[in-house]
């Protein structure tokens, strides 16, 4: 508890995006066979460093096998709603969970090259406390941090739904599952929200057998993945809405609302359409009756490409899918950035207008049948997958891992850990830096990064531009 | 007893600056003046939201006071009931100070519900229990006065003043948060909202245990 609130706290996203730049940047590590720990890797970020873009700090955990992924804050700008009564927090603890393992560890990043573990919250206690497994998002909102799963009860987290569980924002323990009316809701990947307007959104990737060794051709084929979205009414803890995209529209991983919470609005990312292998971004908007709606706003075309160069689960097709598995919206909510990992392309949209996106800016670097190599001249395994922007949206980063199991059936043979850095134009635009590129200590792969003081898939702010 | 027309006024004095210190509190929710001023766009919207908390405040207060105002007709009673009251307000004080974990279920309230909101923060932070020992004492002058009236009219006459005091301090404490959310509104923007907002869990509490001990000490001064 502090006297003050923290300094990286801000009113409004206009306020973050003034605020001094990011010094460090903490990638998960992910070892791709569990034959190493799992681990947090700290990048200089500051261009006056002497170590500037290369790890300053590694911190590996007592386990193997944990399956990094996603991670995030234990506070955020969030704590300065006046509702819940926590604007004295410090945004001090990375809550990194395994989607493996199920195991929790809550990071103590105050000096950020001398990160520790802080506590580590073992899987029995995940499974007794929330009946749910695979803990994977992470926001903080207004009871605690609210941690999303991929998977239900049972060893293969197929007995009963996976959902949201909330934990304790200053003791970290764990207080139980968010839901009180699920509705339809039957898997879960992703979910944010609007605060002041009390809205959440929560998406759909698939059950644990359909991913956690391998992507299931026959599954995504009978479109058997997540197709849906559901808009909660957040403090009520209710489904008040599904929406369905449509079957073929598989994978429905990534819910980006609109930073200024006067707006309600926001995008979700599709992985693939299956009738004609396009990437997909929907935008959903509430509308005048209050009603939730949605439409297609970009579509992505695949690549045709000889079977012979493509990796056996594409050769029937005898094209590259663009796979769109991560988008990021800048704090301005101007540019979405949206991740073809399968194609290797980073996109940049305008969308200033949120129902007629406009391409703005694109990058090419690795990618199927094409590895492009990155402008400094290294090799980057896979495609671009997570990406983060810096809050003043002048630089985008991002990594090149998108599961273990999946970049092995996507990418056979590839291997590698990379974290690049490109710079946006005045007017849009994308350039790669050239000078900018992590390569990963052998035997890791790299995934989401988190920024320090904060990013552009945080911070829930609780009061509008002005 | 020995109550004044300087005692008299000291303990209004009270009832205004327990006011204006409430409204400052940003626990107490002008920043949600803020936000509804800025999500709806309009200024009424702000107005409004100053009027909800207003109200649920004023409940608030009413809700502990009226109970001892009731109390007060018990004239025999009248220490026994001050120093219980007085020592309420203290192990309040003491439980804030110990306990300093907000609680969960204020951010369960929806954002539209501002009344039940203002309510319950008044209610978990022992707000209204900061005004009993200066209410008890301002129904001390007026026994001081009255003398040998019927337990009846003492009644009638000690929910009246509960009436007046709670609505003094809500006026006072609409007032002063009142006048902050427009400061941030109009002039300073939300830049300031971060800055203004201090910690007072523990002056808040502390503010508790101080009043509970004055009253105790004022209650055996007047004996």
């Amino acid at each position: 508890m502090t006297l003050r609130p923290d300094p990286t706290f801000h009113a409004t996203a206009q306020l973050a995006m003034q605020a001094p730049v990011e010094n460090y940047g903490f990638t998960v590590m992910l070892s791709p066979d569990g034959s190493q720990p799992d681990g947090i890797a700290v990048v200089d970020l500051n261009p006056k460093s002497d170590t500037y873009g290369t790890i300053v700090h590694t911190l590996l955990m007592p386990y193997t096998g944990d399956e990094f992924h996603h991670f995030g804050w234990n506070a955020c700008s969030s704590s300065l709603s006046p509702l819940s009564g926590h604007a004295f927090l410090e945004r001090r603890y990375l809550i990194v969970p395994g989607i493996r393992s199920s195991r929790i560890y809550v990071i103590d990043v105050k000096d950020p090259l001398d990160a520790k573990i802080h506590k580590i919250i073992e899987p029995e206690e995940v499974f007794a406390k929330t009946g749910y497994s695979r803990p994977h998002t992470i926001h903080c909102g207004p009871e605690g941090i609210y941690v999303s799963t991929l998977g239900g009860g049972g060893k293969d987290g197929t007995d009963g739904p996976p959902g949201i569980f909330i934990m304790d924002c200053e003791t970290f323990e764990i207080i139980g599952q968010y839901e009180m009316d699920r509705g339809k809701q039957d898997k879960h990947y992703d979910f944010w929200w609007n605060l002041p307007q009390d809205y959440m959104v929560s998406s759909e990737w698939g059950l644990p057998p359909q991913f956690e060794n391998g992507i299931v051709a026959e599954d995504l084929l009978s479109n058997k993945y997540g197709h849906s979205i559901h808009f909660w009414d957040l403090r009520k803890r209710k489904n008040i809405q599904t929406m369905d995209f449509g079957e073929n529209y598989q994978m429905a991983l990534e819910i980006r609302p609109a930073h200024d919470p006067k707006k309600s609005y926001g995008f979700c990312g599709v992985v693939v359409d299956t009738t004609n292998l396009q990437g997909a971004i929907f935008t959903w908007w509430r509308g005048e009756d209050g009603t939730w709606q949605s439409k297609k706003t970009i579509t992505i075309d695949p690549r045709p490409e000889k079977a012979e160069n493509l990796p056996p689960l594409l050769q029937g097709f005898e094209a590259v899918p663009p796979l769109v598995t991560d988008i990021d919206l800048s704090l301005d909510d101007k540019y979405l950035y949206v991740a073809c990992w399968g194609m290797g392309e980073m996109h940049q949209y305008d969308v200033s207008d949120p129902m007629n996106p406009v391409l703005a800016g694109k990058v090419e670097l690795g990618g199927i049948a094409r590895g492009t190599k990155h402008p400094g001249g290294g090799d980057f395994a896979f495609g671009p997958q997570m990406v983060e922007i810096s809050r003043d949206g002048k630089r985008v980063y991002w990594t090149n891992s998108l599961y273990s199991t999946w970049d092995d059936q996507f990418y056979p043979g590839q291997e590698g850990g990379q974290m690049v850095m490109a710079h946006v134009g005045e007017n849009g635009g994308l350039t790669l830096d050239p000078d900018f590129y992590v390569d990963f200590p052998e035997g890791h792969r790299a995934h989401q990064i988190r920024l320090e003081g904060g990013d552009c898939s945080t911070d829930s702010f609780c009061y509008p531009n002005v | 007893m020995e109550l004044d027309a300087s005692t008299m006024t000291a303990l209004w004095g009270a009832v205004i600056i327990s006011g204006i210190y409430h409204g400052v509190n940003p626990g107490m929710g002008w920043p949600l003046a803020v936000s509804a001023g800025l999500m709806e766009g309009r200024h009424s919207a702000m107005v409004k939201a100053i009027g909800a908390l207003a109200i649920g405040h004023l409940l608030a207060m009413l809700a502990i006071l009226l109970p001892f105002s009731m109390m007060t007709a018990l004239i025999d009673w009248q220490t026994e009931i001050r120093i219980g009251a007085a020592t309420l307000v203290i192990a309040a004080g003491i439980y804030l100070l110990i306990n300093r974990r907000h609680p969960r279920f204020l951010s369960r309230v929806q954002p539209s519900k501002l009344v039940l909101w203002s309510f319950l923060a008044a209610m978990a932070h022992g707000a209204g229990l900061m005004l009993v020992p200066i209410y008890l004492g301002i129904c001390g002058v007026d026994i001081g006065d009255g003398g040998h009236e019927a337990a009846r009219d003492l009644m009638g006459q000690n929910i009246a003043s509960a009436f007046t005091v709670a609505l003094a301090h809500t006026a006072a404490m609409s007032v002063s948060g009142g006048l902050i959310a427009v400061a941030i509104y109009f002039y300073f923007g939300l830049k300031f909202l971060s800055r203004a907002w201090f910690n007072l869990d523990m002056v808040w509490a502390l503010s508790l245990i101080l009043v509970g001990s004055f009253a105790i000490y004022a209650i055996i001064k007047g004996h």
